[in-house]
């Protein structure tokens, strides 16, 4: 097996254009699982721990540009002094994701780049990219792309990269409404979601965004659910008065958020239960992000 | 092929070694360290917990080639001086250690803790334990060994906390 382990981007883009073979390799924990268990023997890989172009994170008008290497722990801010960094104030509902990921040890290593990478439709990133409107930024020795997070899972465990190309960073939109993110799962730790849902409200465009996670072949967003609920928001005013939701709005969110899922039975849950519990994420994370929209009005008027 | 890695303060070598096998397989079979422990192979337990360039990582998630040029600190590598570090002695007195193989990964993961947060709450504690299994134990003697090693560390060199 080789071993190939650029120290730029340049030289990576370079190294995968000439080894197609060769399997990217970010904080390991998805493939170092398969190498240790034989399910996979690639001809090489391709190490990116060394690129510096892929690690760091800087926000550039309305958006946050996120570097494939950076680490749940880094979202999260939970080794930072204060255990919040500046990165998880811009992009809340990503922090909150990243912190239901695997353990310390896994935040750690782990990369949004490789969550993507990988495509599982488990992925506790997705939910909240595909919520936020984000992009998944692509590079190749020819060029860079921006891949619109609707159109970057193609299918169980693939994504739209082409065989060149590598993950460089990921374009998250930062409005700065509330956003939320929850998921079901045996215990807190170390949890595959058995569902998981994302609900992003940005009161500037006036746009709801949603993501669900582990009930369809793919991460998939509700849009019947964001579209119904844009509806009342804007048809009641609600935007400006910030008053309370109706609690028919609330339960027919869930009940939309729960028919745009495909679920099937497996071990960690059947399909009835996925949807059930989707709709009652999807209520109880609407009432949440509600509650800090009407909080942070409350704020700015006595401010 | 060939890999450099401080570990423990001093620069080992290994040969001939497959760049697909893990941080975890180099440190036990080829650079004599036994004290990591290997018991899933996948990230779910944290026996192979060790610090890599100062952050606790599972080594069995880490390839061998990922960690050249590295520094490593693993569990031989917190006792100082021929003294255990007050979270060993701590973990012996509160009787922390039954098998003793989730031990090694427990000791780094609550020796980061104490180094971050010198009086963490209940929860940081448990939280920072999360990806830590003991199949013996049941968690109480392991939480009481944290509580009374932040509480030596806390009293001092030579203090006992009480
Ligand atoms: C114990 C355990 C618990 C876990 N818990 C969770 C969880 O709760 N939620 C969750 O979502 N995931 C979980 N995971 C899965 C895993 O940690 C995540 O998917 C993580 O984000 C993978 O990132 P990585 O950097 O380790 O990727 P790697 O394993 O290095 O790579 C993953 C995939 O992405 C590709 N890749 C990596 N970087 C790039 C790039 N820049 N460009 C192109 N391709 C790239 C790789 O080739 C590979 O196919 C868990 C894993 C373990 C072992
Ligand atoms: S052996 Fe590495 S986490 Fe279990
Ligand atoms: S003491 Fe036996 S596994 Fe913890």
């Amino acid at each position: 097996m080789e071993f190939l382990r650029p120290e730029s981007l340049g030289e990576a883009l370079a190294a995968r254009a000439a080894h197609p073979e060769a399997v990217p390799l970010a904080g390991g924990t998805d493939v170092m699982v398969e190498l240790n268990f034989a399910r996979r023997r690639p001809a090489a890989l391709l190490d990116l721990t060394r690129v510096g172009e892929l690690t760091g994170w800087h926000a550039d008008g309305g958006t946050v540009r996120v570097g494939a290497g950076v680490t749940y722990a880094e979202l999260t801010g939970e080794r930072a002094s204060g255990g919040q960094t500046a990165l998880g104030r811009l992009l809340p509902g990503l922090a909150m994701a990243a912190r239901t990921v695997g353990s310390p040890q896994i935040r750690n290593r782990g990369t949004i780049g490789g969550n993507l990478g990988s495509a599982s439709p488990a992925g506790d990133c997705h939910p909240v990219l595909l919520a936020s409107g984000a992009s998944v930024e692509a590079a190749s020795v020819r060029g860079r792309r921006q891949v619109p997070i609707d159109d970057f899972f193609t299918g169980v465990k693939r994504n739209a990269l082409a065989p060149d190309e590598l993950i460089t960073a990921v374009l998250v939109p930062a409005p700065g409404g509330p956003e939320q993110f929850a998921k079901i799962g045996t215990r807190n730790a170390m949890v595959i979601a058995v569902a998981a849902f994302a609900i992003v409200l940005d009161p500037v465009r006036r746009r709801v965004g949603t993501g669900i996670g582990s009930a369809a072949p793919t991460p998939v967003r509700a849009v019947a659910a964001e579209r119904l609920l844009a509806g009342a928001l804007a048809g009641d005013g609600l935007w400006e008065s910030r008053g309370p939701l109706p609690e028919q709005v609330v339960t027919e969110f869930g009940q939309a958020v729960s028919a745009a899922a495909s679920p099937i039975d497996d071990v960690r849950g059947t399909a009835g239960y996925r949807k059930q519990a989707l709709a009652v994420l999807a209520s109880r994370t609407l009432g949440w992000a509600w509650r800090d929209y009407r909080a942070a009005g409350q704020q700015a008027g006595r401010g | 092929m060939r890999i450099t890695a401080t570990v423990n303060g001093t620069t080992h070598q290994a040969d001939d070694v497959w760049p697909g096998e893990s941080l975890l397989f180099v440190l036990r079979e080829r650079m004599g360290l036994p004290g990591s422990k290997n018991a899933c192979e996948q990230g779910e337990c944290g026996s192979c917990t060790v610090y890599l360039d100062g952050v606790p990582v599972c080594a069995c998630l880490v390839a061998a080639g990922q960690a050249d040029g590295r520094q490593i600190v693993t569990v031989e590598g917190l006792a100082a001086g021929g003294a255990l570090h007050p979270v060993q002695q701590a973990f012996i007195d509160a009787g922390a250690v039954q098998c003793g193989f989730c031990t090694p990964g427990l000791l780094v993961a609550a020796h980061d803790l104490l180094a971050r947060d010198p009086s963490p709450s209940e929860a940081d504690v448990r939280e920072a334990l999360a990806g830590n299994l003991c199949r013996c134990t049941g968690y109480e003697k392991i939480l009481d060994a944290v509580r009374l090693a932040a509480a030596r560390l806390a009293a001092g060199p030579g203090g006992d906390g009480a």
